[in-house]
């Protein structure tokens, strides 16, 4: 990878400083060390990781436990850091970004804005001043730990059973407080997991004393004089409660180009090179839009993707060159004690286009499922016990022909020996060294 | 200087010293007898031993250079050591979220699921400056060597 002859003393200029805008730092360093870099966050902290935010609440990390890069990186990359500075306009035609800490020129720019919680359309929601929350900043935790120390909060209902909603569930369990989850679909994380293993987390949710209410949502909310009273579910149930907490999901947060000619669809969109319609705009993260695993167009919200988009931007921008190559939806969440990786399709729609393995210990609450297309697992879960997991994740991205050795999957043998000898011996040698 | 651990499976006769050596060489002590007969917490080893019908083999963390784990990690704790090209982590900052184990492809990180930590990844004996496996292999099965593949020995 070379410097781009021309361009002398680059300037950039990124937006955010969450995984994508520090990764995006690293990229450009690995090439450019003298290049001028300015970053931008409108938030106060000089970074914490975003997933964290859960362990705050609960109590087991500290706020000073949670960044992700320590502070010194910024002085050793040589950053100029804008804290508490929102990015308000960016004029394409000048190269300036326009924040409230001033105007900036730039060479090159990386927006690595993330997303935004949904917030849905629910009669009342605009009249609900004090008891209704959202969890994807630590200002949020924040805020919702402060009202608990002010408050006395009884009963507390989070809206979406996805991963966001139960990793903030998980924060109030065996504190003495009524829990309900509410969820739209027919099951708790209903885009990472199958019935089986949602039924798992569902039952270990309520013997920890969390209700579950599905196939339902809030349809009103009422407050008196801007404090949250009452909510009334599509089913004409009513609840009272202190505290809403709303996490249905997550949207890309492309307000910065709104109104320019950068295009977008659902997220910003950007070629493998992470560059958008504009050579000199590059976007990455929960706000981008990709081409991912097996060409599929669209925007996965997990860490790993922004570091990794995040990095390979940073490169491009300072003139190297590197391509994305995609990847495919996965997770690794502990609920309650009960460690999960899930990969790819878990719940293929059309069962009898696919193969699907089994392994299940009920009392141990040990699952393992592998679902395969054509000789190959395009997708699996793992609960409970998850040694060795990546070895399956080695095999989707790498579209491993796995027929000859599909009895071994969910065997106790599973390992590396089981493997195709000569994908073994690829991924065994590592970079350029034979074995 | 990178170096790398190779792995010659064809070699490999099964006697699981590269686990003794490593579990020893990663103790209080450092003393075989103490760590494993002593009262001292006896650590994990960093090497993964497989073994099927007559085949075995030993695998350790290959140190990639572009690593799945670093790049997964959500709290900075997995880091590569810009010198040497080491993946290294940090116990203290690692909260068990599982990325790394979730993502590599060797699946050669060991987990220690009560105390969500990384219970133990192979870090090269960075302590000794060399890896104890491949001191200990008794028919060079684990062998060790420089960034063109030359043999080194200590
Ligand atoms: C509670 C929770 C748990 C999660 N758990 C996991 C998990 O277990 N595994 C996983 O893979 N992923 C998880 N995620 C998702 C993961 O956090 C995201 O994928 C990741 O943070 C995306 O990084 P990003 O840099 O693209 O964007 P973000 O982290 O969203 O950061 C964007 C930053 O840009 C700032 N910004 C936006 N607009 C502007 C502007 N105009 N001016 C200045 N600054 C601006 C924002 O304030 C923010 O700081 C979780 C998310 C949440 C909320």
């Amino acid at each position: 990878m070379k410097k781009e002859k021309g361009l002398k003393n680059r300037k950039y200029v990124i937006v955010g400083n969450s995984i994508a805008g520090v990764s995006c730092i690293e990229g450009i360093r690995e090439i450019d060390s003298d290049g001028e870099i300015y970053v931008f966050s409108d938030e106060e902290y000089f970074n914490y990781s975003r997933p964290l935010i859960s362990y705050y609440l609960e109590g087991r990390l500290k706020e000073n436990q949670l960044n992700f890069k320590e502070i010194d990186f910024y002085k050793k990359n040589r950053i100029n850091l804008f804290l508490k500075t929102k990015c308000e306009k960016i004029d394409l035609d000048r190269k300036i970004l326009y924040t409230t800490s001033g105007n900036f020129e730039f060479n090159y720019i990386f927006l690595g804005t993330g997303g935004k919680p949904i917030l849905p359309k629910i009669e009342g929601i605009e009249n609900t001043e004090k008891g209704t929350f959202t969890f994807t900043k630590l200002n949020d935790a924040k805020k919702l730990k402060k009202y608990f120390e002010e408050k006395e909060i009884k009963k507390v209902v989070i809206l979406g059973g996805g991963l966001i909603g139960l990793k903030c569930a998980e924060g109030f369990l065996g504190k003495g407080i009524s829990l309900t989850v509410i969820e739209l679909s027919d099951k708790i994380l209903p885009n990472t997991f199958d019935s089986l293993a949602s039924e798992i987390i569902e039952n270990k949710l309520k013997e920890n004393n969390c209700e579950i209410i599905k196939e339902n949502t809030i349809e009103k909310i009422i407050s008196k004089n801007g404090i949250l009273k009452e909510i009334v579910l599509k089913d004409g149930k009513k609840i009272s409660l202190d505290v809403l907490v709303i996490a249905i999901g997550v949207f890309p947060n492309t307000d910065l180009i709104e109104g320019t000619k950068v295009e977008k669809n659902k997220g910003i969109i950007v070629d493998e090179y992470m560059r958008t319609n504009f050579p000199f705009v590059f976007a990455g993260g929960d706000v981008a839009e990709t081409y991912e695993f097996e060409g599929i167009k669209t925007v996965i919200p997990i860490w790993p993707r922004a570091s990794k988009q995040g990095k390979i931007a940073g490169i491009n921008m300072a003139g190297g060159d590197k391509k994305y190559e995609g990847m495919f939806i996965m997770n690794s969440v502990d609920f309650i004690g009960i460690s999960t990786i899930s990969f790819g399709i878990t719940n293929p729609k059309n069962e009898k286009d696919y193969e699907i393995l089994k392994k299940v210990d009920y009392e141990k609450r040990i699952y393992r499922k592998i679902v395969i297309k054509e000789n190959r697992i395009v997708g699996a879960i793992f609960l409970g016990d998850i040694e060795r997991a990546g070895i399956i994740c080695g095999l989707i991205r790498n579209k491993v022909d796995i027929h000859l050795i599909k009895k071994f999957l969910i065997d106790d043998k599973f390992g590396l020996l089981i493997l195709p000898e000569s994908y073994r011996k690829h991924i065994v040698k590592g970079e350029g060294i034979e074995v | 200087m990178v170096k790398k651990i190779l792995i010659r499976e064809e070699y490999c006769i099964g006697c699981r010293l590269c686990e003794v050596f490593c579990i020893t060489e990663h103790s209080k002590t450092k003393d075989i007898i103490k760590t494993f007969k002593g009262n001292e917490p006896r650590p994990v080893s960093g090497i993964y031993f497989e073994e099927v019908g007559y085949i075995s083999f030993a695998i350790q963390c290959r140190h990639c250079q572009d690593p799945p784990c670093v790049e997964s990690c959500l709290t900075g704790a997995m880091y590569k050591n810009r010198k040497t090209g080491a993946i290294l982590y940090n116990k203290e900052k690692c909260v068990g979220c599982w990325m790394c184990v979730m993502v590599c492809p060797l699946g050669v990180i060991k987990v220690d699921l009560k105390n969500k930590k990384v219970a133990s990844k192979c870090d090269l004996c960075i302590e000794s400056g060399f890896p104890a496996c491949v001191k200990n292999c008794p028919n060079e099965a684990i062998i060790l060597v420089d960034e063109k593949g030359e043999r080194i020995e200590e």
